[in-house]
């Protein structure tokens, strides 16, 4: 048993972005309530109808609280799930299976930060483990670099491989207006880039960027205009600490990827348009190869020659990804935007006949996954 | 350190690392572990060889006039992997399949393992 899924049966009403890139002067809550107003109000939803609130801020324990006092309810229910980046997908599993059972009739997950205005550096009280902190890691990056050495080490992976996929998503963000680094970049310039920790430079980082968005969820039979139906929602946990792995090399989305698309009854051939959490430019080689579009180790020949970037083979984070449309330091929520985004047909650059859409959060340093797969109303 | 009234696995392990000793624990199907847990506080402990293999390193070049250092993960010989610096090595040596060996250094309140190539 485990793994039942009402597939179809919730969907996206509404979605909303705010202030992403530069959004001085707001807290992380205001900006995760105007998200959430904006959200209800391409819902066609009035903020009293939401009884469902999911939320995760930066700075803020009780953010589920929070939210539900700055938008003046009083929730059935609140989730505060803190699996990092991927928090909102397992938040989306939640919601779905709570408005399907009826527990919930409207769903609102949000996000706020505003990590750039606040100071420019991650503003995270997330820190390597009581085991790991004496060797003083940089965190997180240097975890993510321990895992780029090990996959150039036992598959010849380069660091070109890994300037292919800050290029390509550079490329996309070049023409998606509410990307916050939209200037040229060649492969040259990030093979010559600053050193952060070998082999990671900082053109294989994240930006650090504000911004909001919210996702309003109901049952798909009850939403009266445009609706994105949930296909198949997986969340995975191996490890805190990447030490833990047994490979490196192999994350917990090879189980969150063939769970979701098992629900979804979707194959990664059947699959138009990704979205990954590039929080560094291995990661979208790694989550390739665990999500099933390429065999593992063939992460680096598969993103070469532009295959990833408009026009290429396969249509990866189309909204520029964390590495340049925005990171303000949980990324999945954007990840999840840019797919509904691409399903509705309102997404910057949209992929023509996009019908399955597939979104996968990171969380903790390569230890959390989860994976969402969107559908049109044609696949339901 | 966690202080003197902690007394679980966390806490032997810490003691230990002071007297010079790095402990694993046993699982039940013997197998050693790391890090210490208490589930697994039934089936006594062994203590480590220091004997390791780098698993994988990243190079910190840092900003002059710091010094570049590194982080690596070490299989130790036992099995499990830790996360330690490896001291001693230039930032352009080829560094994972390295045999390396612990070493317990001071840190802070606490102490700390360090691996240095042996040989």
């Amino acid at each position: 048993m485990g793994d039942r899924f009402p597939r179809g049966r919730v969907a996206v009403a509404g979605l909303a972005t705010w202030g992403v890139g530069t959004c001085p002067g707001h807290t992380t809550l205001e900006m995760a309530a105007q998200a959430t107003r904006l959200a209800l109000a391409d819902a066609g939803m009035p903020v009293a109808a939401v009884d469902g609130v999911f939320v995760c801020l930066p700075d803020d324990l009780f953010a589920g609280l929070s939210l539900a006092q700055a938008l003046g309810l009083h929730p059935r229910f609140t989730d505060n799930n803190r699996t990092g980046g991927a928090s909102f997908m397992s938040h989306l599993v939640t919601a779905c299976l709570m408005l399907d059972a009826g527990y919930l009739d409207c769903a609102v997950i949000a996000y706020g930060s505003n990590q750039r205005s606040a100071g420019g550096r991650l503003a995270t009280p997330a820190a390597p483990d009581r085991w790991d902190a004496p060797s003083r890691p940089l965190f997180p990056v240097s975890y993510y670099a321990l895992a780029a050495a090990r996959h150039m080490h036992q598959y010849g992976t380069t660091r070109d491989h890994l300037a292919e996929v800050a290029v390509a998503a550079r490329r996309w963000a070049q023409t998606n207006p509410e990307a916050d680094a939209r200037g040229p970049l060649t492969i040259a310039e990030c093979l010559a880039a600053r050193m952060i920790a070998t082999p990671l430079s900082v053109r294989d980082c994240c930006l650090v960027t504000d911004g909001a968005a919210a996702l309003v969820l109901r049952r798909t039979g009850e939403i009266d205009g445009p609706r994105v139906p949930v296909l198949g929602a997986a969340a995975a946990t191996w490890y805190n600490s990447v030490r833990a792995a047994a490979d490196i090399t192999v994350t917990a989305a090879a189980e969150s990827g063939p769970r979701a698309m098992a629900m979804a009854g979707v194959t990664p051939g059947g699959i138009d348009v990704v979205q990954l959490y590039d929080a560094f430019t291995i990661n979208t080689i790694l989550f390739l190869e665990d999500l099933g579009f390429c065999a593992k180790g063939e992460g680096g020949p598969f993103v070469a020659g532009g295959a990833i970037a408009p026009g290429g083979r396969l249509a990866v984070n189309t909204n520029g990804g964390g590495l340049s449309c925005c990171h303000p330091g949980m990324y999945g929520m954007f990840a999840m935007v840019e797919a509904v985004r691409q399903i509705r047909g309102t997404a910057a650059n949209p992929v023509p006949g996009a019908d399955v859409a597939l979104a996968h959060g990171n969380g903790g340093t390569l230890s959390a996954q989860a994976t969402v797969i969107f559908g049109s109303a044609a696949t339901v | 350190m966690s202080g003197d009234r902690m007394s679980g696995p966390a806490a032997i392990w810490d003691a230990a690392l002071a007297e010079g000793r790095i402990l694993l624990q046993r699982g039940p199907d013997g197998a050693a572990l790391f890090p210490p847990r208490i589930l697994a506080a039934d089936h006594g402990w062994v203590e480590a060889s220091g004997r390791g293999t780098v698993y994988s390193l990243s190079w910190i070049p840092g900003r002059p006039p710091a010094e570049p250092r590194n982080v690596a993960l070490v299989d130790l010989a036992e099995g499990p992997r830790v996360m330690a610096p490896v001291v001693g090595i230039a930032p352009d040596a080829p560094a994972i399949g390295m045999a390396v060996q612990a070493r317990i250094e001071p840190d802070g309140e606490g102490h700390r393992i360090v691996f240095g190539a042996v040989g």
